[in-house]
């Protein structure tokens, strides 16, 4: 009976939670509300009219939609960079954090799977993805791969982040014997979830602009910028609003891991670019079409550019110390960061991937009005989930909010994990 | 084991067993009777929609086929007749526009180049000067990377070698449509039209009959003409024969002749695809 | 410009021919020498020859025409009969038989009915006529699998003037749009 009792306790009490808020939060909940609502209206219609309403056509037949999924997919697995430290080296200043990072990674999968799911031509099938009823092309298909991880994943840290926090909800301590195992195993998952994601564009021989072996790693080092970047900004907002404590000393390094993340990025851009330009075949077509455009076809090239030199900045701002330490170049760099990663994984990757296609035709596509409303309305979901699980998570690590059985907890208890 | 855990797993057993056996599936792995009874609420479906008694088959592959089709460069004019009959005889959408061939207009001076290609192209008369002319759909592939790459299964190639799709089965994902090298899958972006008096209504549940939104089709070589022995549309159309069709696995076929005695090429070589759908130069 | 589409067969249908004596009966006495019909077996189903309404059979007016074998330009009939088809070494009389107007002839002298053109197209045109017998050059309709049907040199080809002529193309496809805002 207790453990229904605790059970209703926190549920209601996460309610509480969630239906109290100051002005800023409210405030910050409606605008969210009004894009998912807008995003709602513009997906109804795509289902009543068809995909017709994107910009999607034959020639690209991925987009938008796909691109953020891409993307996404990258800051989901991201939550790894702060796994590692946190618990295989057992560095104190990150472990405090770490559970942010897996609930980032939470709300990232969510948005990736519902900019699958709005991609979709016939999303009322989408059960024909799951046996017995449906059919998994497993393991031809790196698409039913991709389902595969991305939901194990999902599910992994969904048990760890539970687990920690319902436990800690009751003033106990988490069961090393389920974290543990589960934790180690979600680095190769972090890892997979992002190859698979690579594989998916990579084993196509048809478009030579993804049929690069660099692909997968390339991924993972813009994974590795663009994740932690979002953390960022999230931990120092909490640091704002919160009561929580979050040391300068585990920001720095972050930081410091995005340089060299970064740093690998433009590293493995900057191969890629001279295999193409200087060998310059055919399939140099895709890249001078993202960076050159071709003949007049010139939509992607302010894109491309604004990545690149965000991207450096980036990278200036956070391969030097000083600059980590400097609230407004951090964050700046932050923002140069998820910004450049945003444009080179969703348009860059993309696009230039289908154009032109594979006949030599070029059709210059943009996402629609539709899309964006869309796109805006799954992140505002995304948002939105994120959100609500940090208004329970936060007080939950402070101790603010514990059940009556749980024992009074001692200060600063999310250090004192182990 | 104890009791409560043998009903347990006998009840999801039995559970699992029900969903697989009645549960929905691809067209062509139901049971002949399940098939049948869909097929005739397709026609139902079809003849309420457009008016008219349709026909929908489901002719299986014949035995010892394997279809292959040969294109003759030196001969096509360009002139598009193909593309408009396959668009009638395969019922595809009129607006919006889908085309299963698309006929490339190229410079003889740069040889097949896509790159330098040109669909568009309408001048009062065929063929232009200095021009040679490409039309490409489905290939048909031997290692087909469009049905490697479909998460739900949706789309196989059939014992005969056509690659087809289960309509019913598809979720729209368009993964196929990234794999393809030819250009050769359309997807329904809205709902597709036929006026009612063009319907054709000799249809084949893996071919002509008429799509929904959200899915992706392309050329099934005719499935509905040729496993009943007729050669497809677009060969019967083709004003100067450019287009051949025959089994590859009989040594009298127009095809295997064509292989042996012509210099044949593919699309796309290097992918290693093996399209059975061959480019020829008879002069 | 399109690779020349190859010349093909010679004369198949004379045609054109003069009938001013329309309403003659031809008469339906045989030369000699005319051949056995090709045997079944190797005689493919082909279309009648697409002569001009008329014209067919020849005989209705040659029959009375005293031969003339002079090379010349024609000026009485058959006018509108522009030969380019090797014109510079070829002249009616290479195909057409001109004690038999009803039928051509091989090089060999061996009389030809229209109805089997194709052997005297392809006594230039080896490849061609061998293609074609394959199936594979020209137009075939039917079942690839049993009965098919060919097409006579002369249905695609005028042997008069071989070279097909440039026909206008059906409408491009539209090109893809972005939706209407």
């Amino acid at each position: 009976m207790t453990v229904v009792r605790q059970f209703a306790q926190f549920v209601k009490g996460s309610l509480r939670l969630v239906w109290h808020g100051n002005a800023a939060y409210w405030t910050w909940l409606a605008f969210l509300g009004v894009l998912i609502a807008s995003g709602g209206l513009a997906y109804a219609r795509q289902v009543s009219e068809g995909l017709g309403v994107t910009a999607m056509r034959d020639q690209v037949s991925w987009g938008f939609y796909i691109g953020n999924f891409t993307f996404l997919v990258g800051v989901a697995a991201a939550a790894v960079v702060l796994v590692i430290p946190a618990y295989v080296y057992d560095w104190k200043p990150i472990r405090e954090i770490v559970i942010y990072g897996e609930l980032l990674a939470l709300s990232a999968i969510t948005m990736c799977l519902l900019f699958v799911l709005v991609d979709i031509g016939r999303p009322d099938r989408f059960w024909h993805l799951l046996p017995p009823v449906g059919r998994l092309n497993f393991p031809q298909s790196i698409l039913a791969w991709d389902v595969i991880v991305l939901n194990i994943y999902f599910a992994i840290n969904f048990i760890v982040v539970t687990h920690i926090l319902y436990r800690a909800f009751n003033g106990r301590h988490y069961n090393t014997r389920v974290v543990v195992p589960l934790v180690l195993l979600s680095i190769p998952m972090a890892v997979g979830i992002h190859t698979v994601t690579a594989f998916l564009f990579n084993g196509l021989a048809a478009r030579p602009y993804w049929n690069a072996s660099i692909l997968a790693p390339q991924f993972l080092a813009s994974a590795f910028c663009s994740g932690p970047a979002i953390l960022l900004i999230v931990l120092q907002l909490l640091r704002r609003f919160t009561r929580f404590e979050i040391q300068d000393e585990a920001i720095s390094k972050i930081a410091e891991l995005m340089a060299y993340a970064m740093f690998l990025n433009l590293f493995l851009h900057g191969a890629e670019a001279f295999k193409e330009f200087y060998s310059n075949t055919e399939h140099a077509v895709y890249v001078r079409y993202w960076f050159f455009g071709l003949g007049t076809h010139t939509t992607l090239v302010p894109y491309a550019w604004t990545a690149v030199g965000l991207n450096v900045l980036a990278f200036g701002l956070f391969i030097v110390p000083a600059a980590r330490r400097n609230w407004v170049l951090l964050n700046i760099g932050c923002l140069a960061t998820y910004a450049g990663c945003y444009i080179d994984k969703g348009m860059g990757l993309i696009i230039p991937g289908l154009t032109p296609d594979t006949l030599g035709e070029i059709y210059e596509y943009a996402p629609s009005i539709v899309e964006l409303r869309v796109a805006a309305g799954v992140f505002a979901i995304g948002f939105l989930i994120f959100t609500l699980m940090l208004k329970v998570a936060v007080p939950i690590t402070l101790g603010e909010f514990h059940g009556d059985d749980a024992p009074e907890p001692a200060p600063g208890w999310p250090v004192a994990w182990h | 084991m104890t009791r409560r855990q043998f009903t347990t797993s006998a009840a999801a057993a039995a559970a699992g067993f029900v969903l697989t056996a009645c549960g929905p599936k691809r067209l062509h792995e139901m049971s002949k009777d399940r098939l049948k009874g869909l097929i005739a609420e397709m026609e139902r479906k079809y003849a309420e929609q457009y008016g008219t008694a349709v026909h929908v088959a489901d002719t299986a592959a014949m035995p010892g086929v394997e279809f292959a089709y040969a294109l003759d460069i030196s001969r096509c004019i360009g002139c598009r007749r193909c593309v408009y009959a396959c668009v009638d005889e395969n019922n595809q959408s009129r607006d919006p526009q889908v085309h299963w061939i698309r006929v490339f207009s190229m410079e003889k001076e740069k040889g097949v180049d896509f790159a330098e290609a040109n669909p568009y192209y309408q001048p009062k008369e065929v063929p232009e000067e200095g021009h040679f002319y490409v039309p490409v759909a489905c290939q048909q592939c031997r290692q087909a990377p469009c049905t490697k790459v479909c998460p739900t299964g949706a789309t196989w190639t059939d014992p005969d070698g056509i690659v087809v799709i289960d309509y019913d089965w598809c979720i729209g994902c368009r993964y196929c449509m990234a794999a393809c090298p030819y250009g050769a899958r359309h997807f329904n972006w809205r709902q597709p039209t036929i006026p009612k008096d063009q319907l054709n209504v000799n249809t084949h549940y893996l071919g002509n009959r008429p799509r929904p939104k959200g899915v992706v089709e392309k050329c099934t070589f005719c499935i509905q003409r040729t496993r009943k022995g007729r050669y497809p549309a677009c060969v019967e159309v083709c004003p100067v024969g450019a287009r051949k069709f025959g089994n590859l696995l009989d040594p009298e076929s127009e095809i295997r002749y064509i292989i042996e005695h012509k210099r044949v090429m593919v699309l796309k070589e290097e992918l290693n695809t093996l399209p059975k759908f061959f480019y020829f130069y008879a002069t | 410009m399109l690779r020349r589409i190859v010349l093909f067969a010679a004369a198949v249908v004379l045609a054109g021919a003069a009938l001013y004596a329309v309403g003659q009966q031809p008469q339906q006495a045989a030369p000699q020498g005319r051949p056995a019909a090709a045997k079944a077996e190797e005689r493919p189903e082909v279309p009648p020859p697409p002569f001009s309404d008329g014209i067919f059979p020849c005989s209705a007016c040659h029959k009375d025409l005293k031969v003339n074998r002079t090379r010349r330009v024609l000026t009485d009939m058959h006018t509108d009969i522009d030969l380019k088809h090797d014109a510079e070494h070829r002249w009616c009389l290479d195909c057409h038989d001109a004690n038999d107007r009803d039928y051509l002839h091989l090089a060999s002298g061996e009389l030809v009915p229209f109805e089997e053109s194709y052997r005297l197209c392809g006594q230039c045109h080896g490849e061609k006529f061998r293609d074609w017998r394959a199936g594979v050059h020209g137009r075939r309709t039917g079942d690839w699998n049993g009965h098919k049907k060919y097409l006579l040199c002369a249905n695609c080809h005028n042997p008069h003037q071989p070279r097909f002529k440039p026909i206008a193309p059906k409408p491009a496809p539209v090109r893809p749009t972005r939706p209407p805002k």
